[in-house]
């Protein structure tokens, strides 16, 4: 068995681009679940403005960098208001219902051969990076030191990644323990409370939906920048593993997210890792190699079922807080 | 009005408050808030028909009445909870129909709810601090950069500290409200209400759940917002709450006011009677109905 690899694999997942891009996508949630009580089951719609926003205009239309990220920004604060101003009136589970079906149709919208055109049908998008690339700064080759070793693309990207994920950690931070961050807590706890000592819970609703919308939107471009983009990504299971690693980590927390997905991808990168090499050193007869790739997510479910039985505040969430849930 | 009073010595009664004799819908002196043809139905049931009424300002007010009478929802109409089918309602002159909930606030009318509604998961301090009006961190950009609100916070915390330490609240700033028992809670909540400096504090049975040692230090604290200056309006099942502190009673029945005065002769106004025994008296009332009934009979019986 070559350990070697399996644990190689599962570092790489440690700082991995796309580990930081469901960081990114699992603090936008915390904005809107765990600090603000908005149940957004739709950040993989999210993630997909993101990342078409991104690679339609650079591809198609030519734009320079910024001009395709403010493309993705303008379409993701669209999409939030168009969810928002029905919704944010009426009760929690209302958001839910709307956010899970606006992301699917969004995500068919993008497959559909009618506009394929644009979005590339369910073939997706490739080389719209060539405008970004030519900010970077890493020589040409590969290069690094234990497994992480990587060409100058990935480590670019990966450093980019993991800026704007602390950016938007700090920025998070600050936020919350500011009294726009209290107003958007008692809110969570109470909104009618909220609403009698003369705060706009509308508003704040809104502008919650919009941040962590917008978080959601710079991970789908973080998301699609080392590879080409596919509407398939965006299935609502992106959603669920992204709410995974929101309650792995802690959901009211600022580090909760980041710490979260760095366990989610070590551990799925680990578990696909050895039972494929387990399966074909024969140790589990009664599977296949097919079966092998699948049994990775069930492992994940049961996790996440253990942690929400017994520890449902996560890794680095308040003990004291579960003290009061009824 | 304004002399001191010790916790057991007898409210000082605010008078004269209205024009003419007492009787549904009466011109007061000073009303602070003015409610005119305020009607909600939910289908079929009309739960409050409230053709004129008036609030005097710088006054205890009671709202009772039997259960389902239409207090609450009066309550919810007129802070903007709830939309009223038709009507018209003013606050300091300010109309008030169709603004939203938090504007009300805003303008200086505070409600609590029946239901206390202390927000679990904030200490007690942010509780606190969230009832300040006009804080300019609450402004996702300014909130950005704590320079900007750091001073008008510690202000607000400063006079949160005062107002816990009021309410014998302050051991326990740094809590989880959600620790808080019941009885504390709405003690927090009365706080946190008066966080804003309301002029018009409105209480939806302020007495509900607390226990009796407790009782007597919320009566205390509603006697103090009079004379602080502020309105109070409140409903209560508790009738010797409310003829203690009472100035003013407007009583209601069935969405409609049948009856206003002052405490002592609107409980033997015949109306009131009839709206607590008159249309049950046959039937089974049940725990809390024969608590009023017994309670109300023995306040007829004191004043004879």
């Amino acid at each position: 068995m070559d350990w070697g690899a399996i644990f190689g694999n599962a570092a790489v997942e440690l700082i991995s681009p796309t580990t930081a891009a469901y960081a990114l996508a699992a603090l936008g949630l915390a904005i809107h679940f765990g600090y603000t009580g908005l149940l957004n089951f739709g950040q993989a719609g999210f993630m997909l403005l993101g990342a078409y926003g991104y690679a339609i205009p650079a591809l198609k239309l030519g734009w320079p960098v910024w001009a395709c990220l403010l493309t993705s920004i303008v379409a993701s604060v669209i999409f939030a208001l168009i969810l928002g101003i029905p919704t944010l009136r009426l009760r929690a589970d209302y958001l839910a219902i709307v956010t899970i079906a606006a992301a699917e149709v969004l995500r068919l919208v993008f497959t559909t051969n009618e506009f394929a055109a644009v979005t590339g049908s369910a073939n997706g998008l490739s080389e719209y990076q060539r405008g970004i690339l030519e900010f970077n700064p890493f020589p040409q080759g590969r290069y690094g030191f234990g497994p992480w070793v990587f060409d100058n693309r990935v480590w670019f990207f990966l450093v980019i990644a993991w800026i704007v994920v602390a950016l938007a950690a700090v920025f998070t931070w600050l936020i919350m323990r500011s009294p726009w961050g209290r107003v958007v807590k008692g809110i969570r706890e109470d909104e009618d409370a909220v609403r009698a000592l003369g705060k706009n819970v509308y508003s704040y609703k809104m502008q919650s939906l919009i941040l962590g919308g917008l978080f959601g939107t710079f991970a789908g471009i973080l998301f699609v920048l080392p590879r080409a983009v596919v509407p398939s990504y965006f299935q609502p299971s992106l959603t669920f593993f992204v709410y995974a690693i929101l309650l792995l980590g802690g959901a009211a927390t600022i580090l909760g997210p980041i710490v979260g997905s760095i366990v989610f991808w070590v551990l799925l990168s680990f578990f696909s890792g050895f039972i494929a090499r387990a399966v074909e050193q024969g140790w589990l007869p009664f599977m296949t190699q097919v079966q092998a790739g699948q049994i990775r997510f069930i492992l994940v479910g049961v996790a996440i079922m253990l942690i929400v039985v017994f520890m449902p505040q996560g890794i680095l969430g308040n003990k004291k807080e579960l003290a009061f849930v009824k | 009005m304004s002399s001191e009073t010790a916790p057991t010595a007898k409210p000082v009664k605010t008078t004269g408050l209205h024009v003419g004799d007492a009787a549904p819908g009466v011109k007061k002196v000073d009303p602070i808030l003015i409610a005119d043809g305020v009607k909600r139905t939910f289908g079929g049931l009309t739960a409050v028909d409230v053709e004129h009424v008036e609030i005097p300002r710088n006054a205890i007010t009671a709202l009772i009445g039997p259960n389902g009478a239409g207090k609450t929802t009066f309550f919810n109409l007129l802070t903007g909870f709830d939309k009223p089918d038709t009507g018209t309602w003013s606050f300091e002159g300010k109309p008030l129909a169709h603004v939203p909930a938090y504007r009300v606030a805003r303008m200086g009318l505070i409600r609590t709810f029946q239901l206390t509604k202390s927000l679990a998961l904030l200490s007690v301090m942010d509780n606190m601090k969230l009832g300040a009006k006009g804080q300019t961190g609450e402004n996702l950009f300014r909130g950005l950069i704590p320079a900007i609100w750091r001073k008008q916070d510690s202000e607000i915390e400063t006079k949160a500290l005062d107002l816990l330490g009021r309410f014998k609240l302050d051991a326990k700033k740094d809590d989880y409200a959600a620790s808080l028992s019941g009885g504390q809670r709405k003690l927090l909540e009365m706080a946190r209400a008066l966080m804003s400096d309301p002029t018009l504090v409105m209480l939806d049975e302020p007495m509900a759940g607390v226990n009796p040692a407790l009782t007597q230090s919320l009566l205390d604290h509603i006697l103090n917002l009079k004379q602080e200056g502020m309105t109070v309006l409140f409903v209560e099942h508790d009738m010797h709450m409310v003829r203690h502190i009472a100035d003013w009673v407007i009583v209601m029945a069935e969405g409609r006011v049948v009856a206003e005065g002052d405490p002592h002769t609107v409980m033997q106004d015949p109306a009131v009677i009839d709206a607590y025994l008159g249309a049950h008296h046959d039937a089974d009332l049940g725990a809390t109905d024969t608590e009023h009934v017994e309670a109300l009979k023995e306040l007829i019986d004191d004043e004879q």
